[in-house]
């Protein structure tokens, strides 16, 4: 028969009040880890503005969106249209975007356009033009010469990059449809489906998207409708299957995966004018001496730097793009 | 053997849940998980909980009146400080980081921006708050005038809420949602107030 141990002293034996306290403990502690990871939980949920944080402001790589591979184009490189800047990095450009079609926060679009589907996609051509057309984007592509332009992109948030996009002369698409002599204007819109752009059903902007040049602009050789950066095919954060680019206006200018294009006789709409005329004007030219109301746009953040830096008249272009607004109040066409 | 105090973990169990949004910021600042642009996401995050602690610290007396619970006047002061904390960090962060500290452009960024200069108000409000949170300062200044000044804790969430909504491009559903939160707490303690006058009157 096994052995009993030696019972314990009688001092060894626990008091009864503080056995009850050793339960007492065993409560608070848990009553205390509880609270604290409610607490800490609950301040980070609100933190990620009160939705499921499965995403971070993310610097990874799967840029090219969930599913999309990342199809490489073929480039013409231009040198003329190189910069000496340092390029921002691929995982930023196409992580920070303002796309509102699927979201307000700058990670929305990365995290949820998978839902555009670019192919296939057409894009119509008309208003005050000879040959109005309707043109596949494939075959829009292989019309053109993709060229490498390396631009600054600068947003009137007063962030800005550098981006090697990969597209064609907006102008030389828009000789092929002769625009007659009453067009003026150029007139730009979004695709409008809220199944493949979540957020056009909320009632935050006037959907679609729309906005515009004056012919003149549109014309500029640095003028671009961009297929692709980073010599790959666009992004859908980034606006894919064709965007407009237009360097020395803020980013909002860029207007992304365009249906149509219109030339017209009069200036056309243009949706962050629309939402906020005071704060976004038609012409939208970078102007650091032209505050928006709310803030400054005298310096900017390069993203991936820590210091600001002045920002330049026309984003750098004035040379290239000064005397299009010759004899124009910049201050009141801003 | 006498009972020890109740709800004795309470403190320290918030305390500890409030290190959470400076642990995750840090942590995804050495990560490098705060996106393209990290000064202006932890600067957006850092006021985001300053709001949060501010609009808590004020959910207490509500709390007192309609559920009868007395136990959040005691996490008062202390959500009220690291409301301060998180201030001060978030206006660290802008004039450090975002602006290099050059004291001109933030100077006219105060002056001349309306959203910046009710978020400088909001901060300033908040300095004698921090400053008299002891309990000597509650006797030095007697009860009546530290109450006085202690109403300026409804005017700088408020301040924060405009900061808020003025910051915003666009979207001012967030903004919004804390601002109806404050005035339902603001409203319910007036609601409180005109029931004990009742009640006196009576």
């Amino acid at each position: 028969m096994p052995k009993l141990g030696n019972p314990p002293p009688s001092r060894e034996i626990t008091t009864e009040s503080l056995y009850l306290r050793r339960r007492e403990f065993l409560r608070d502690s848990l009553l205390f880890t509880a609270t604290a990871a409610g607490v800490g939980s609950g301040l980070l949920w609100l933190m990620g503005g009160g939705r499921a944080s499965q995403r971070q402001g993310t610097s990874s790589p799967t840029s090219a969106v969930a599913g999309a591979p990342s199809i490489p184009l073929n480039v013409t490189k231009h040198e003329d249209y190189g910069l000496d800047e340092a390029w921002t990095s691929e995982a930023s450009v196409t992580s920070y975007n303002n796309f509102y079609e699927f979201g307000t926060d700058k990670s929305d679009p990365a995290a949820y356009a998978e839902t555009l589907r670019p192919r296939p996609w057409t894009i119509t051509i008309d208003g005050e033009v000879a040959k109005p057309a309707v043109i596949d984007i494939d075959q829009l592509i292989q019309r053109f010469p993709l060229e490498e332009r390396v631009y600054r992109m600068r947003c009137v948030e007063a962030w800005s990059m550098v981006i090697p996009w990969v597209g064609f002369s907006l102008g030389e698409l828009l000789k092929q449809v002769e625009p007659t002599s009453l067009a003026r204007y150029v007139s730009f819109t979004t695709l409008l489906d809220p199944q493949q752009m979540p957020q056009e059903k909320a009632n935050l902007l006037d959907w679609p998207y729309v906005e515009g040049l004056r012919i003149d602009e549109a014309m500029h050789p640095l003028t671009i409708l961009a297929v692709g950066l980073y010599g790959k095919v666009l992004p859908n954060q980034n606006g894919a299957p064709l965007r407009l680019v237009v360097p020395w206006k803020y980013g909002f200018k860029g207007i992304k995966s365009i249906v149509k294009i219109t030339l017209t006789g009069s200036e056309p709409r243009s949706t962050w004018n629309l939402a906020a005329p005071n704060e976004y004007g038609f012409y939208a030219n970078v102007n650091p001496a032209v505050d928006h109301p709310r803030w400054s746009q005298a310096t900017e953040r390069r993203i991936g730097e820590l210091r600001r830096r002045p920002t330049l008249p026309f984003n750098g272009y004035a040379e290239q793009v000064a005397d299009l607004y010759k004899g124009m109040d910049l201050m009141r066409y801003f | 053997m006498p009972r020890t105090t109740p709800y004795r973990w309470l403190k320290p169990a918030v305390f500890v849940g409030a290190l959470a949004p400076i642990t995750a910021i840090g942590f995804a600042a050495w990560r490098d998980q705060l996106g393209a642009n990290p000064i202006s996401q932890a600067m957006n995050q850092l006021g985001l909980v300053t709001l949060i602690f501010l609009v808590a610290a004020l959910a207490c007396t509500p709390l007192k009146i309609f559920a009868g619970w007395t136990w959040p006047i005691r996490l008062r002061r202390m959500l009220g400080l690291w409301a301060f904390f998180y201030a001060a960090l978030h206006v660290t962060t802008y004039t450090v980081l975002d602006q290099s500290l050059e004291w001109r452009a933030i100077y006219v960024d105060i002056i001349k921006r309306k959203f910046i200069f009710v978020g400088f108000a909001a901060f300033v409000t908040l300095i004698p708050l921090a400053i008299t949170s002891t309990n000597g300062a509650v006797k030095r200044l007697g009860f009546a005038r530290w109450k006085q000044l202690h109403r300026l804790a409804y005017l700088a969430p408020a301040l924060g809420v405009i900061h808020f909504v003025w910051r915003v491009k666009k979207d001012v559903t967030e903004p919004v949602a804390y601002g109806v939160i404050l005035a339902l707490f603001l409203g319910a303690r007036i609601v409180g107030q005109l029931k004990t006058s009742a009640q006196t009157a009576r």
